[in-house]
């Protein structure tokens, strides 16, 4: 009898409410997961554009195109938006499209909330930008704005730049929240935490660090706020402040924001690397704490991005050891995701290539930061295009690489259709190339003592820095292969199975392909 | 807009055709000049050749595993999943390599971090956009500043190999002595790093950091800011000259008596083209990167100078700020940087140059009667 009472409602359904409206005020995760996957694209093609602008001026030495100034504007809203615009709301789009899906939910736990926490990121991003059209441009004080250059010394705009800061950290803690409430509390009948997917366990994890984090950063801008306009002196030494506390309550989130970047694509590669391995993940376990591992440690890191300030030996001596410690947890990931591959039976579609990428370009920038780890060298390291060439070598192949691998890895659940695999594989290739010819002589120049964030350098470093040049023009100008192949996907292409992957596993592929708009309205019994 | 891309299409295709007989390519740190900048650099060297290791082994079995695994060779994946002995090594191996590391690494930074018994002192302070020294208790103390050309930089005469990398006044110092740095800022933050001596350290204003080298031979030794301080961060090299004691003790006889001569300079009468020819000098090296050489600024930021109601007219509010800058704004205090003598000549200067002909003299003495008068 309720079987059949329970076919008469989903009869009655809602579909999508038509037009416009639809995506202002939808509370369904898909719409929302879409329109979070749609602007982090956007913004992903903004950051990079300025990527565009700042190795064409570093394309050779001598000042060209742009004017110091403007170069450092281009230096601080590239990282701002990649880091707030780009990877963490493509995480976001991805929890929101597939931690339901995977856990055997109808939706996410709080839906309105979802809604306002996505509608935010436009606002924050549109004042974010709206400053470089403002008298004395916007924010040129590098994505880390230590004081007192974003503070006595910055241009008029980093009042926006602070509020903007704001409604983006807002956004986050909300969908951190909506995140933790949904995995903890709309998990399917049987769905165990230890049964968990692992892209659900780690993406658990990376919302209670945000949770941790994102008041700090909240905490640090609105000092900056104070400093500004109310006549405080948190960070002005003149008034009895200190700039140094800026930088320690900045990295105490900083620290932790990185492995925000990286945690959920640690999870979405270990789904990947299974399915195309035709064999379960190895050390599944050790994995979830491999994870909350290495989210324990990045709290007591920060310092390591401050061994040149001055602080006492004793400090340097611990944040250099609990630094080196990261690398025993991480390790245990890179292994396990190898012995998941070793004896498997692999093929090579474009996720898995993708992931293959990544393990072993982020391995790769893995050991530059444990380089970067031992204090004594860091002071040769420090603020030199090593670093630059470290953090792009873990957050480019690892997150962006992570993030590209979901996309194709989902794609067919979410569009219905298979995309091009020789367009893929294609956009894979000339991205791997690209990346690697833009950064990886990046370690070149800054162990030759190139500076970072600097418009014009001696000629010594002119031959190095030409080819990161080439080498960035070909990795940005292929992304617009990658909006091709999504567009190509949903508009048609080869009907995708409910499970498209041979060795797939999960929830995800037992709803039909494209899933339809409510999934799971009756929760699944999971053995 | 269309010259800037003409000038660049043109280097481009010089570069492109010096590109194959140009010959840096160096791709490693240099182990420095001195025994601590030779440990930084072998510590260097250890860890990368440490990852190089693990990095052999664990890609070789990944391309093992992609080349022998792969389905069409390897059809009947196997099925293990977990196994706790492998756990334990592949966590206990890289703890005890760590551990390794972690020994020579200690040692060498405590002995970076011994500052103690020093035989010279030096007071270094960031400013934007230069460095000023100071020989604690020798009464000696001078502003080094960028001297590359701006055709140089513009791409309108070639570039020289110390582009960049090259200052008016060096730091000089003893070779053989133990050299203690103090380094702080007047400003923002700022970084001092000789890449030869493995020294960087930031300077911070209102914090005053310590760090020291011995340097083995005599030479000269360039580096840069390396902390993101606005603008001209780029623009802001450190040369050090190193010189053997005889030679280092005549450079700062020299230096002393210079310094007595500058001060016999108030007192002189100064004609309006003397003030303006010297002022000339100090706005070149001390305002032109804000203000620009045509005193026309970058409004809002570094408000014009030209047709200024405070240059042309009010010289006490003009003599003010230059002093004592404008808080809050990135105007700084030139007070204790400039002497009355250069105070004078720039504020001169200002008032007479770029069609501002107020033909006003402002004197050393009228300077020291303002500080007078605080």
């Amino acid at each position: 009898m309720s079987a059949v009472i329970d076919h008469h409602h989903a009869d009655h359904a809602h579909g999508p409410a038509k037009g416009l409206m639809r995506w202002v005020l939808t509370t369904n995760h898909k719409d929302i997961g879409s329109m979070y996957l749609w602007f982090s694209f956007i913004m992903f093609l903004a950051g990079g554009s300025m990527a565009m602008v700042i190795r064409a001026e570093l394309f050779q030495p001598g000042l060209q195109l742009v004017q110091p100034e403007f170069f450092n504007q281009m230096t601080t809203t590239h990282g701002l938006i990649m880091v707030f615009g780009a990877v963490m709301p493509a995480f976001v789009g991805l929890a929101n499209w597939m931690i339901p899906l995977m856990v055997g939910a109808p939706d996410m736990a709080l839906p309105r909330m979802n809604n306002f926490s996505f509608w935010l990121l436009p606002m924050a991003f549109g004042l974010l930008l709206s400053t470089l059209f403002m008298e004395g441009g916007g924010p040129n004080f590098g994505w880390t704005f230590y004081a007192p250059l974003s503070t006595t010394y910055a241009p008029p705009s980093v009042t926006f730049f602070i509020f903007a800061i704001h409604l983006a950290g807002i956004s986050s803690i909300m969908g951190a929240i909506n995140i933790i409430a949904t995995i903890l509390n709309l998990r399917a009948p049987g769905m165990t935490l230890m049964k968990m997917p692992l892209f659900v366990w780690t993406w658990l994890i990376t919302a209670f660090l945000l949770i941790a984090v994102m008041p700090v950063l909240a905490g640090v801008v609105t000092m900056m706020l104070m400093d500004i306009h109310f006549g405080t002196s948190f960070f002005n030494a003149a008034g009895g402040g200190d700039p140094v506390m800026f930088q320690h309550i900045f990295w105490f989130f900083g620290h932790p924001e990185v492995y925000i970047m990286i945690l959920p694509a640690f999870g979405a590669v270990s789904q990947i690397i299974p399915t195309f391995s035709r064999k379960p993940l190895f050390g599944y376990t050790s994995m979830v704490y491999a994870t909350a591992a290495i989210a324990f440690l990045s709290f007591i890191v920060w310092a390591h991005h401050m061994f040149t300030v001055g602080i006492p030996i004793t400090g340097e001596l611990f944040f250099m050891y609990a630094t080196m410690l990261i690398a025993v947890p991480t390790g245990v990931k890179v292994f396990n995701w190898v012995s998941t591959m070793f004896r498997g039976a692999l093929t090579f579609e474009t996720p898995m290539l993708f992931a293959i990428a990544f393990v072993i370009l982020f391995t790769i920038g893995g050991f530059s930061g444990l380089m970067l780890a031992i204090a004594p060298a860091d002071f040769q390291y420090h603020d030199t295009y090593f670093v630059v060439a470290h953090f792009h070598y873990v957050l480019v192949p690892g997150a962006i690489f992570g993030i590209f691998a979901s996309a194709y890895y989902w794609l067919p659940k979410w569009t219905g259709h298979m995309y091009d695999e020789t367009l893929g594989k294609t956009h894979f290739w000339m991205s791997f190339i690209g990346m690697n010819l833009a950064f990886f002589p990046m370690h070149f120049v800054g162990l030759a003592g190139m500076p970072r964030r600097i418009p014009d350098y001696n000629i010594m470093f002119a031959n190095f820095n030409m080819v990161s040049s080439i080498g960035a023009f070909m990795f940005g100008a292929t992304q617009l292969l990658f909006l091709f192949i999504v567009i190509k996907c949903i508009k048609g292409g080869p009907k995708a199975a409910a499970n498209p992957w041979e060795g797939a596993e999960g929830l995800e592929w037992t709803v039909p392909s494209p899933a339809p708009y409510h999934t799971f309205t009756t929760p699944p019994e999971v053995k | 807009m269309l010259r800037s891309a003409m000038t660049w299409l043109v280097g481009l295709s010089l570069s492109v055709a010096g590109f194959a007989v140009s010959a840096e390519w160096g791709v490693n740190m240099r182990p420095g000049v001195t025994e601590v900048s030779k440990s930084v650099f072998d510590l260097h060297m250890a860890i990368f050749w440490i990852c190089v290791v693990i990095g052999v082994i664990v890609f070789g079995v990944m391309f093992w595993s992609m080349l022998m695994h792969r389905k069409s060779e390897h059809s009947k994946p196997a099925t293990f999943h977990e196994n706790l002995t492998v756990e334990i090594l592949w966590t206990v191996i890289p703890l005890v390599i760590l551990i390794v590391m972690a020994v020579p690494a200690t040692k060498t930074l405590i002995e970076m971090y011994d500052a103690d018994e020093s035989d010279v002192d030096i007071l270094v302070t960031g400013y934007q956009w230069r460095w000023q020294y100071k020989y604690v208790g020798e009464g000696v103390s001078y502003f080094s500043s960028l001297t590359t050309p701006r055709d140089e930089i513009n791409n309108i005469s070639p570039k020289n190999p110390n582009y960049l990398l090259e200052v008016d006044n060096p730091l000089v110092v003893p070779i053989g002595k133990k050299i203690r740095f103090l380094i702080t800022s007047a400003d923002v933050i700022h970084s001092w790093w000789v890449p030869a001596f493995a020294v960087k350290k930031d300077a911070i204003p209102g914090f005053v950091n310590e760090s020291w080298t011995r340097i083995d031979e005599p030479g000269i030794y360039r580096g840069q800011c390396t902390e993101l301080c606005g603008k001209d961060h780029g623009f802001m090299p450190i040369v050090v000259e190193a010189k053997t004691q005889e030679d280092y003790d005549a450079w700062l006889a020299e230096q002393k008596e210079a310094a007595a001569k500058e001060a016999e300079l108030r007192e002189k009468d100064w004609t309006l083209e003397e003030l303006v020819a010297r002022g000339e000098k100090v706005y070149n090296s001390a305002c032109a990167s804000c203000h620009q050489p045509t005193g026309e600024g970058i409004p809002p930021m570094f408000p014009a100078l030209k047709g200024s109601d405070i240059v042309l007219n009010d010289v006490q509010e003009h003599i003010n700020t230059v002093v004592n800058g404008r808080s809050g704004t990135a105007m700084a205090a030139f007070g204790k940087q400039l002497s009355e003598v250069d105070a004078a000549a720039v504020i001169t200067y200002e008032r007479n140059a770029w069609g501002n002909d107020t033909g006003e003299v402002v004197s050393p003495l009228d300077i020291l009667n303002f500080k007078d008068g605080q």
